[in-house]
């Protein structure tokens, strides 16, 4: 059976229950960076097909900016904050004050780069400290890299272990934005998309006493 | 030029697919991962497939998904092609994709994957002896490709480098 596959309801239930501590605590990261309310969705943890991966958020083609880092240590898995690229520029825009910049073009002032990068390091740093609190295991993330191009070009990169294994893989997704977004016309909805190696599963569920 | 006289075959990730004119055949979102296409320009006849990995001896699973690996997918589009009437000593190449997306300080061979499917694919075109007639490979830019099989022309487009036909 495809080791995908044969993950059992109550383990779901655990995946989410580990994500929704870890961006609860992302958003409020995030909900103190901007000085802003920051409002976030149940995440959901679905076993999906790579097609059906690849078709996340706006489809391969979608321009967006993501942050991408590895986890290694007792967990291990790909972690990845992504959102549409004029979103990130507003993201930026409130951060740094600029305004004279867009992501979308080739030669991105570093300072941009930076502020994106650093803001995702905060986020991914405070969504994977909660998860390892709350397991008891170790996590070791590695620095996360800023790629902003096609989301299929991007996913993918999650997707090569699993692809060792299976055409399926467990996405916990967990969708955060900015709860005055459409008032103030400035949309920030940012996903969290977590992609647990299932050979690390184990070790998840012996830690929380989760056996069947 | 996009197509606008036939439609258009979508080919997912891991996934392979033929055509015959005027219809053309698509992938978006190749980063690392190599998009080969196989085409016999006299019969207007072409295949796809979106490859991942570089060999299916990496594969752990039971099942192997042929169209996912360089050493398995560009002869089973080979076999596949013959079967829609392709002749084998008229089939020609080209490829894109091979990104490096991120640039990672790790010893971790996956994030040098795209060099890696390039030449697997290069390599196996060359046992199979197919000629490599053009590609666009390498870099850090993801793209999206269609092509052809009436003109035999690819049709490459990305986000902030343009398009381009080979």
């Amino acid at each position: 059976m495809d080791p995908i596959q044969s993950i059992s309801s109550l383990q779901m239930d655990v995946l989410k229950e580990a994500s929704n501590i870890g961006a609860g605590n992302a958003a409020t990261a995030l909900s103190k960076l901007l000085n802003k309310k920051i409002e976030m969705n149940v995440p959901v943890v679905r076993i999906l097909s790579f097609a059906e991966i690849m078709e996340l958020i706006g489809g391969s083609e979608q321009m967006v900016a993501s942050v991408f880092l590895q986890i290694e240590g007792d967990f291990t898995g790909y972690m990845f904050y992504i959102l549409p690229v004029d979103e990130a520029d507003s993201f930026v825009r409130q951060l740094t004050g600029m305004s004279n910049f867009s992501l979308k073009n080739e030669n991105v002032p570093e300072i941009v780069l930076s502020a994106f990068q650093e803001m995702g390091n905060i986020l991914t740093g405070s969504y994977l400290a909660a998860v390892s609190d709350f397991t008891q295991l170790q996590l070791k993330p590695s620095v996360p890299a800023v790629g902003i191009d096609m989301f299929g070009a991007i996913i993918s990169y999650g997707l090569l272990e699993i692809s060792q294994i299976s055409d399926f893989a467990i996405v916990i997704d967990t969708e955060v934005s900015d709860s005055n977004a459409a008032r103030d016309g400035d949309l920030i909805k940012g996903h969290f998309f977590l992609l647990p190696d299932p050979d690390s599963f184990t070790k998840v569920f012996e830690s929380l006493g989760v056996y069947e | 030029m996009m197509n606008e006289d036939g439609i258009v075959i979508k080919v997912g990730i891991a996934d392979m697919n033929i055509v015959h004119a005027p219809n053309t055949i698509r992938t978006s979102g190749l980063g690392s991962c190599v998009g080969v296409i196989l085409y016999d320009l006299g019969q207007q006849v072409a295949g796809l497939a979106h490859i991942m990995l570089p060999d299916s001896t990496l594969s752990r699973g039971k099942n192997v998904n042929a169209a996912k690996f360089a050493d398995t997918a560009v002869e089973a589009l080979v076999k596949v092609l013959q079967e829609n009437g392709a002749r084998t000593t008229y089939l020609k190449a080209k490829i894109a994709g091979g990104a490096q997306m991120f640039q990672f300080a790790t010893q971790n061979d996956m994030m040098k994957i795209g060099e890696r499917n390039s030449i697997a694919v290069k390599r196996e075109l060359a046992r199979l002896q197919i000629p490599l007639v053009a590609e666009d490979i390498g870099g850090s830019n993801g793209r999206t490709i269609e092509f052809n099989p009436k003109t035999g022309r690819l049709f490459i487009k990305t986000v902030n480098k343009g398009s381009d036909e080979i």
